[in-house]
């Protein structure tokens, strides 16, 4: 299809780029493109303005202190998987970030635009909550930072706002007693999840001190899921736990939420759910050596 | 998910240059493609990438529904837009714009099939208006500008709720939604063969809707010069020859004023057979405002657009003894048509199908019944199998139905039931004369390849573990190169089934070779090229193929069908003979010899027993433009054509085997092995058809698992586009093993029976057999295509229902 007309401005910097979204109530940010152009293409979004930031300086690249990964706002999904000390500090966003499209998405589509665009089928959500993430948005207001736990909050909706620029994200680095996974269900069609499972795991021993689980593709947004962490915590990663936690894993939603569409009934939604929430914790276990 | 990462299969076929092939190699030989470097190089000419001074950009109005009144329209705003050059709907057509029906059937209610809808829409591709401006975004642009009031109706889509007596009638003047109601072979013997039968088994399935999905959505370019009336146009056509004609008279214009032109085309797996309306009104549109016009659809226009294929809701039963013979069977399918009637489509669910279910065994007593139907979807044509899948889908299900009631081995049954090798040419009680084959070989190799004894071991161990892993036989028959003319025109269709093909030598000796065929992407340069070479003895690379214009070439039916081997190919072969001939009188000539008496091999004419007296076909072609020193009475030149009628369909066969193992949690379906075992005669160019096998399989691999086109109650296309419609992605697709054995039509002079579609056609009822066999212990005797994962795990004993 053909996208209507639009203006088009570069912003030379984040601040300018918060004041031409102030400015232009239609406008939308432009990245990689790679969320918006496929919706413009086919008629279901008509902005009257992009506010293009891909030539900004600082806001891609990969950087490190010890204790968290900083991945700026524009860092390419690509980057992203092939950060080989990724999957050592947080494998779960780096197996997210790999399957994400396929290789030509993954060149040009990026983190910053993922998350700000929150398409709830979409890899990342789910990977950014298990990973206990935190973001930097910058506003009207200035620079704040948003706990990934706060920032999910509806079909394509944010704690960034209509006007705020997601310029970075804070991934804490795994413990050496943590381990983490991303495991999905891709859409035969379309390739965004079904149902994709992200777990983190920190284990005393066998034991599971902490989990962070959440999934996509089956609420309007990202979501943890509490049951299923509450059912592993305490436990080890063995068959039965696991069992008792894919089980629990659509217990905390609220049912009538669940995403319905032509690919799969609420119902089925559930199912794949818990197959994949057993699935996640499977591998984790794997990797952290308890299975 | 390993998405990027696969191994090639190790038994690939290697190609090889023409260079290193011993001439009298050719024919036969995995010769690399000629077309290959240009298409991956970005180098190929698509329609989209012509360019012509001053041509302007045409853009049509669809309709928001697939079935309302067109209260009224105004394009006034739209015609003030910047950019555009002109705006028209129906009433400013002065042409006749009715899209004809290429194949009558005795009760066919044929109805209008307008280019431009002035009152009445019956689907969503319906075009209410077009515009043609200066650039195509301003065109786009101005087709929001148009303004229309619907008076909207109530629509049906599937045969039948509209065969229901309630259910809205579409052609309102023909009173009924049937277009036609078709019966083939004998009703009172298959219902007395039913009842004497030991059992009858049942069973009701739905052959989805399918979207074709050619790579290159269809698209057309049209220059039109008033100074002679020529009008030229370069479209994505399987057939030029025939657009042209049935183009001329729909917008009125002399045939011998029009030229039809395929530049590459990207696909069209029978999509680009059809007449539709789109290239009638860009031609049209290119007389009215005398500038090029270009129209490229977009992917999703041609969702709307292109004919889908396959809308069978069939009821089928199979009469089978306690010995496992079968002894009849009855077929009632309902047959979607959608809104109108297409080029062909009366033939696909009729001829194309009914004919074809006898499958690979002898049956006695076959009954089948066909009612058309219009419904609200769009119009349903041929798609890559056109029919035969249909046909084999059926059988081979209700084959493996009937074994499950006898408890017998579904190889064995298959076996049991097989013509034999000496039963050919073997006439089925459904109309056809089968040509050559021996069936039991095809099911033995692939038994013998998939390890079939090893496995059912395996499976008893899974099941015992509670893994659920199934193997599915399909034994296919095809029939290819549809034939001949005489016959087919007895059974309605207004088209001939020929081919052309013309053999040319340049006084130089090299060859020019023109074919009514007319490829997009099979490799027809590079095959008719090996069949030349094979006959002429020229090399390879001196011989050019020539395919898809009407100007070039004498005359032409196309390609689809799998015809274009048997039947374009032959004709060459015809033409390539004559020329020998020809050829030959004159060496005998020149040689002082009778001509009985001169031999020809490899490119040389030699008097027999002297081989120091011989000359080459090159030098005779250059003493055939001279024609100082030709026989008296003999014309200069040396060409040929040949208007080739073959005496009969050909009749691929073979067996694929899917193995599979499913998960009844998740529904999920995974190849552990999928062998396909495939007679398509003798080949031209065995990677050719490796590679028409694999792409067939993973087309059929689409339909059994993913593809499906939806439907919402308003008649509104669900699976709108390739992000809702899944055409199956290189991860979905088995790693394949191919075998082939080697059965000769005699039918033709090259022994060929077609490959286009042979994959396609097998492969739906193998994986679904397999799927069924693998969820045997939990009582599922039968799933719906596309076998989602949902369907599948809802068969399984999951969910409320």
């Amino acid at each position: 299809m053909y996208p209507d007309q639009f203006e088009f401005h570069r912003a030379d910097s984040v601040s300018e780029a918060v004041e031409l979204l102030a400015d232009n109530p239609d406008a939308e940010l432009i990245a990689g493109g790679h969320s918006l152009l496929p919706t413009m293409k086919s008629g279901l979004a008509s902005p009257d303005a992009l506010v293009d930031i891909s030539d900004l300086d600082g806001l891609s690249g990969v950087e490190r202190n010890g204790e968290v990964t900083h991945l700026g706002a524009m860092t390419t999904y690509a980057t992203v998987a092939d950060d080989d000390d990724l999957w050592e500090d947080a494998t779960v966003v780096a197996e997210a970030a790999s399957q994400v499209g396929d290789r030509q998405v993954r060149n040009r589509g990026t983190v910053g635009g993922n998350i700000a665009h929150a398409d709830p089928a979409s890899d990342l959500p789910a990977a950014m909550l298990a990973a206990n993430a935190t973001v930097h948005v910058h506003g009207p207001d200035g620079e704040r930072s948003v706990e990934i736990d706060d920032f999910f909050q509806g079909m394509y909706a944010t704690a960034a706002g209509e006007e705020g620029v997601v310029t970075g994200i804070d991934v804490p680095e795994e413990g050496e007693n943590t381990a983490s996974a991303y495991v999905k269900k891709p859409a035969p069609a379309s390739g965004y999840a079904l149902v994709g499972v992200a777990a983190r795991l920190t284990f005393d021993g066998d034991e599971v001190t902490d989990a962070r689980i959440a999934a996509n593709g089956v609420m309007d947004h990202g979501t943890r899921l509490p049951a299923a962490e509450d059912a592993i915590e305490g436990e080890s990663v063995d068959a039965d736990a696991v069992a008792v936690a894919g089980d629990a894993a659509g217990d905390s939603l609220d049912e009538y939420m669940v995403m319905e569409d032509q690919q799969a009934s609420q119902e089925f939604r559930l199912q794949l759910l818990s197959a994949y929430t057993e699935r996640a914790l499977e591998t984790v276990g794997e990797r952290a050596g308890h299975m | 998910m390993a998405t990027d990462e696969r191994e090639g299969g190790s038994d690939r076929i290697e190609t090889v240059e023409a260079d290193d092939v011993d001439a009298a190699d050719i024919l036969g030989s995995a010769i690399e493609r000629q077309e290959d470097p240009s298409l991956l190089t970005g180098e190929a000419e698509y329609t989209d990438d012509i360019q012509l001074p001053e041509m302007t950009h045409m853009a049509m109005l669809r309709s928001q529904y697939a079935h309302a009144r067109l209260a009224d329209i105004d394009t006034s705003e739209a015609e003030e837009m910047e950019g555009v050059v002109a705006v028209f709907t129906a009433e400013d057509l002065d042409v006749s714009g009715a899209l004809p029906v290429g194949w009558d059937l005795d009760s066919l209610r044929n109805v209008d099939n307008p280019i431009m809808v002035e009152d009445r829409i019956r689907y969503q591709g319906d075009v209410l208006a077009l515009v043609v401006a200066e650039e195509r975004y301003q065109a786009h642009d101005a087709l929001d500008a148009v303004d229309v009031e619907y008076e909207r109706l109530e629509a049906v889509t599937d045969p039948s709720d509209a065969l229901a007596e309630d259910a809205p009638v579409i052609h309102e003047e023909e009173g009924t939604n049937e277009a036609f109601d078709w019966d083939i072979g004998d009703a009172d013997d298959t219902e007395a063969a039913l009842e004497a039968a030991d059992n009858v088994v049942e069973l009701d399935v739905t052959n989805q809707l399918l979207i074709p999905n050619a790579i290159e959505p269809r698209a057309v370019v049209a220059d039109y010069d008033p100074s002679d009336d020529l009008l030229d146009v370069q479209m994505t056509t399987q057939n030029p020859h025939v657009h042209r004609l049935l183009m001329a008279g729909v917008i009125d214009h002399p045939e011998h004023r029009m030229r039809v032109r395929a530049p590459d085309v990207g696909g069209g797996f029978g999509s680009k057979i059809h007449h539709y309306a789109d290239e009638a009104l860009v031609s049209w549109a290119a007389k009215q405002v005398e500038r090029p016009v270009k129209w490229q659809a977009t992917r999703t226009e041609s969702y709307l657009t292109d004919a889908q294929g396959r809308g069978h809701e069939t009821h089928g039963e199979i009469a089978v003894d306690d010995d496992g013979t079968i002894r009849g069977l009855y077929v009632d399918t309902k047959a979607n048509l959608g809104a109108y009637l297409s080029t062909f489509s009366p033939s696909i669910p009729t001829y194309l199908y009914g004919t074809l279910l006898s499958g690979q065994y002898e049956i006695d007593n076959i009954y089948c019944e066909v009612t058309g139907a219009y419904t609200n979807v769009v119009p349903v044509d041929a798609y890559r199998g056109a029919g035969r899948p249909e046909a084999s889908f059926i059988i081979e299900r209700l084959v493996n139905r009937a074994a499950d009631a006898v408890d017998m081995d579904p190889a064995e049954i298959r076996k049991k039931n097989f013509l034999d090798p000496d039963d050919f040419p073997y006439e089925t009680p459904v109309a056809m004369e089968y040509d050559s084959g021996d069936y039991h070989k095809t099911l033995e190799r692939a038994m013998e390849a998939v390890g079939y004894d090893e496995f059912r071991e395996r499976q008893e161990q899974a099941r015992e573990e509670g893994r659920y892993l199934g193997i599915g036989f399909s034994c296919y028959i095809e029939a290819c190169g549809i034939a001949p003319s005489e016959l087919v025109g007895e059974l309605g269709a207004g088209a001939g089934l020929w081919e052309s093909g013309l053999v040319r030598f340049t006084p130089s000796g090299t060859v020019r070779a023109m074919s009514g065929s007319s490829g997009h992407g099979q490799g027809h340069d590079t095959t008719f090229s090996q069949i030349l070479a094979n006959e002429l003895g020229v090399d390879y690379d001196d011989i050019e193929v020539v395919e898809g214009d009407t100007d070039a070439i004498p005359q032409g039916m196309g390609t689809y069908g799998s015809r274009s081997a048997a039947v374009g190919g032959s004709a060459l072969v015809e033409s390539a003979r004559k020329v020998v001939e020809k050829a030959r009188k004159i060496a005998a000539h020149q040689l002082e010899a009778d001509p009985e008496d001169v031999e020809f091999e490899a490119g040389e004419f030699q008097v027999a027993g002297a081989p120091d007296r011989s000359t080459s076909i090159q030098d005779v072609s250059l003493e055939a433009y001279l024609a100082h020193d030709i026989p008296d009475d003999m014309e200069p030149g040396l060409e040929a054509t040949t208007f080739y009628d073959p005496s009969n369909f050909v009749f691929p066969f073979g067996t694929h085997v899917a193995v599979v193992e499913v998960d009844p949690d998740t529904g999920e379906v995974a190849f552990e092995d999928y062998v396909a075992v495939d007679d398509v005669g003798n080949q031209i160019n065995p990677k050719i058809v490796e590679g028409q096998i694999h792409g067939g399989i993973a087309q059929g691999v689409g339909q059994a698992l993913f593809e499906g086109a939806e439907y919402d109650d308003n008649g509104q296309l669900v699976t709108g586009s390739m992000q809702d419609y899944a055409v199956p992605k290189s991860f979905h697709v088995p790693e394949m093993e191919t075998e082939s054995t080697v059965t000769p039509s005699p039918e033709n002079p090259l022994g060929v029976k077609g490959v286009g579609e042979a994959g396609t056609i097998a492969a739906p009822q193998a994986i679904v057999n397999a799927v069924v066999d693998a969820l045997e212990p939990l009582g599922v005797d039968h799933i719906e295509m596309p076998l989602t994962n949902e369907r599948v795990w809802r068969a399984a004993g999951g969910g409320d229902d």
